[in-house]
């Protein structure tokens, strides 16, 4: 069977499905952009998107990284009311919202909320690359913001997966670019207070999320081979004019250039964040009783 | 552009020109021709209204891009008593395309920093086209640490494309170095007077953008990127740049409807680069009211104002 699909058909279309759960194609396959396997959808799902041949990370909708590193059932999303409108009224924008909120089946790109990891009472963040390239506009900048700012009224840890394309959103403008402000004080904010924020860098985290709020924690991690920088590839190559090395802005060239503290896989990831949580514990309500 | 004439100035700069030679044919000849000269001021001077009243964006970016607009360096020259040059950021190495140091302004020393762009091709190459590096971002953000220290208000003169895409400002972190220093400006215990003199682009400009006044220059232009780059990642088309600068909104005028700017400092007519004294000056009384303003003001209010004005921005709900 396996024979007549790889003669018959070069391609697989993958069309992302609702609720974002990542690389899903119209049928039972997802062939791995890496290593050209053919992967069975329902167990590439089953293994979080990893590739089980290569361990290409694809990428992951912000659902279903609640699911993934949440005690089931613990999450309590914040914020989902808050909606931007087309502040700027750039063109086309509210055409891009309505179709990333139907795709994702998120409000907006940024997913906030409380919930448990492992026990561990914390707030959750993650960014849906699927909700026009995970970029930063005026909602998930509050949202951001809101986030720290609950975990630091409730003095709680915040975990932040974080994954944008284009950093800022271009159809907020100026206003999108202030949320970078707005993200790197409320972060601040919560760290002044003694609390801890450990950000997961995914595939892409660039531009305006990455200058900003993301690379701010107290422990950043990153997925194996995620695109990592400031300027796009694409922008720094037509600035220099001339090919880029390989792997250049992938987690590892973050990690050799001490950008990051380790790279972590995504089996190992949840396994990884209980012990810096449990590291960062002092036993009881511990960030009660921590104090300053 | 030609000569650093506009398309759109020809025919007044045509004018212009005739009525100099008539006033050298006044001189010379000693034929009077006030009259003629009387008739062509006063249309010079309805037409100078009529095309710098109606601007475009887009036109505006190209004034800000003008090659004979003030840099950082002139304005320093021009308002400043006195003016020490600090270099380095005590990690990797001078970076060029950002200069800083300790000036008196009327007799009190404040700190400046600015990115620098070059006066000529030259120069230009050797400042980078005035994009900074990640260390150009640290070394100002050493000098403002040190300002603090010493109680110096900031003055940060903001003219850049954005911050430099390269492969070593990569490797040695120009994000990070950006989020640190919006993170450290935010919280400085000094008065911190932010002018957008020229261009505003991305997270390059708000790296030393933080501030509890912002100016912004009639023509200057401030954005989340340059209209170039948007019409680049929107519409894959560097060609529709003047369209992505009428939809971004990043005239000071839109920026000051939006309170993203605190004031809009007129320049002469035509834009800065045609009279650059009267620029400064302009420029410098502003500093002193704004400075006034602020030095009375204790240093945790001056803090938590601050913190309290970007976290308003884009509360549209």
């Amino acid at each position: 069977m396996l024979k007549v699909f790889w003669g018959k058909q070069k391609y697989v279309t993958i069309r992302p499905r609702e609720a974002s759960s990542g690389p899903v194609a119209d049928g039972l396959w997802t062939r791995c952009p890496a290593c050209s396997s053919l992967l069975y959808t329902k167990e590439l799902t089953k293994n979080l998107n990893v590739c089980d041949r290569c361990s290409h990370h694809f990428r992951m909708g912000a659902w279903d990284r609640v699911r993934h590193l949440l005690d089931s059932d613990s999450f309590q999303e914040m914020d989902r009311d808050l909606k931007g409108g087309n502040p700027l009224g750039f063109s086309g924008y509210e055409g891009k919202l309505a179709k990333s909120r139907e795709t994702t089946g998120l409000t907006e790109a940024c997913l906030t909320g409380e919930g448990r990891l492992s026990g561990y009472q914390l707030v959750f963040g993650a960014i849906d690359f699927g909700f026009i390239g995970g970029t930063m506009g005026t909602v998930v900048g509050e949202k951001v913001s809101r986030a720290f700012e609950c975990a630091l009224a409730k003095r709680l840890p915040v975990v932040m997966v974080s994954a944008g394309g284009g950093g800022a959103r271009m159809h907020e403008g100026i206003l999108s670019l202030m949320q970078m402000a707005k993200t790197s004080q409320a972060v601040e904010r919560h760290s002044q207070a003694g609390l801890l924020y450990i950000a997961v860098l995914t595939d892409p985290t660039m531009g305006g999320i990455y200058a900003s709020f993301a690379s701010l924690a107290d422990v950043i991690l990153a997925e194996p081979q995620a695109l990592i920088g400031f300027a796009g590839p694409r922008v720094v190559e037509e600035t220099i004019r001339q090919k880029l090395p390989s792997g250049f802005q992938r987690a590892e060239f973050a990690l050799n250039n001490g950008m990051v503290d380790a790279i972590i896989e995504r089996k190992e990831l949840r396994k990884v964040l209980t012990r810096l949580l449990l590291y960062h514990d002092r036993g009881g309500d511990s960030y009660a009783e921590r104090g300053v | 552009m030609l000569n650093g004439v506009f398309e759109w100035e020809k025919p007044l700069v045509e004018l212009e020109k005739k009525i100099e030679e008539l006033r050298r044919f006044t001189k010379g000849k000693g034929i009077d021709f006030s009259a003629e000269i009387a008739t062509l001021e006063s249309r010079a001077e309805s037409l100078r209204q009529d095309i710098y009243s109606r601007l475009t964006p887009w036109q505006k970016v190209m004034i800000a891009r003008h090659p004979r607009r003030l840099t950082c360096l002139d304005y320093i020259d021009l308002i400043f008593d006195d003016f020490f040059e600090l270099h380095g950021d005590r990690t990797i190495r001078d970076d060029p395309a950002m200069v800083g140091g300790i000036a008196l302004l009327e007799g009190r020393p404040v700190t400046v920093i600015g990115p620098q762009k070059g006066k000529d091709t030259k120069d230009n190459i050797a400042r980078n086209f005035g994009l900074p590096h990640p260390e150009g971002y640290r070394k100002a953000l050493r000098l403002m640490r040190q300002a603090e220290k010493f109680h110096r208000p900031i003055i940060s003169l903001i003219d850049v494309v954005g911050a430099y895409p390269g492969i070593e400002a990569e490797q040695r972190g120009q994000g990070v170095v950006i989020a640190e220093n919006i993170r450290q400006m935010s919280f400085l215990k000094v008065p911190i007077l932010c002018v957008i003199t020229g261009e505003g682009g991305s997270g390059g400009a708000l790296a030393i953008g933080i501030g509890d006044r912002i100016l912004m220059l009639e023509n200057a232009w401030y954005s989340v990127c340059s209209p170039e780059m948007c019409a680049q990642i929107l519409w894959k088309d560097t060609k529709k740049a003047a369209e992505a600068a009428e939809s971004l909104c990043l005239t000071a005028q839109d920026l000051l409807e939006w309170n993203i700017i605190d004031e809009i400092i007129p320049e002469p007519l035509g834009g800065a680069h045609r009279d650059q004294k009267t620029m400064a000056m302009t420029l410098k009384e502003a500093l002193l009211r704004h400075l006034q303003e602020l030095e009375t003001q204790p240093a945790d209010e001056l803090v938590a104002k601050r913190l309290d004005r970007y976290r308003q921005i884009g509360v549209v709900w």
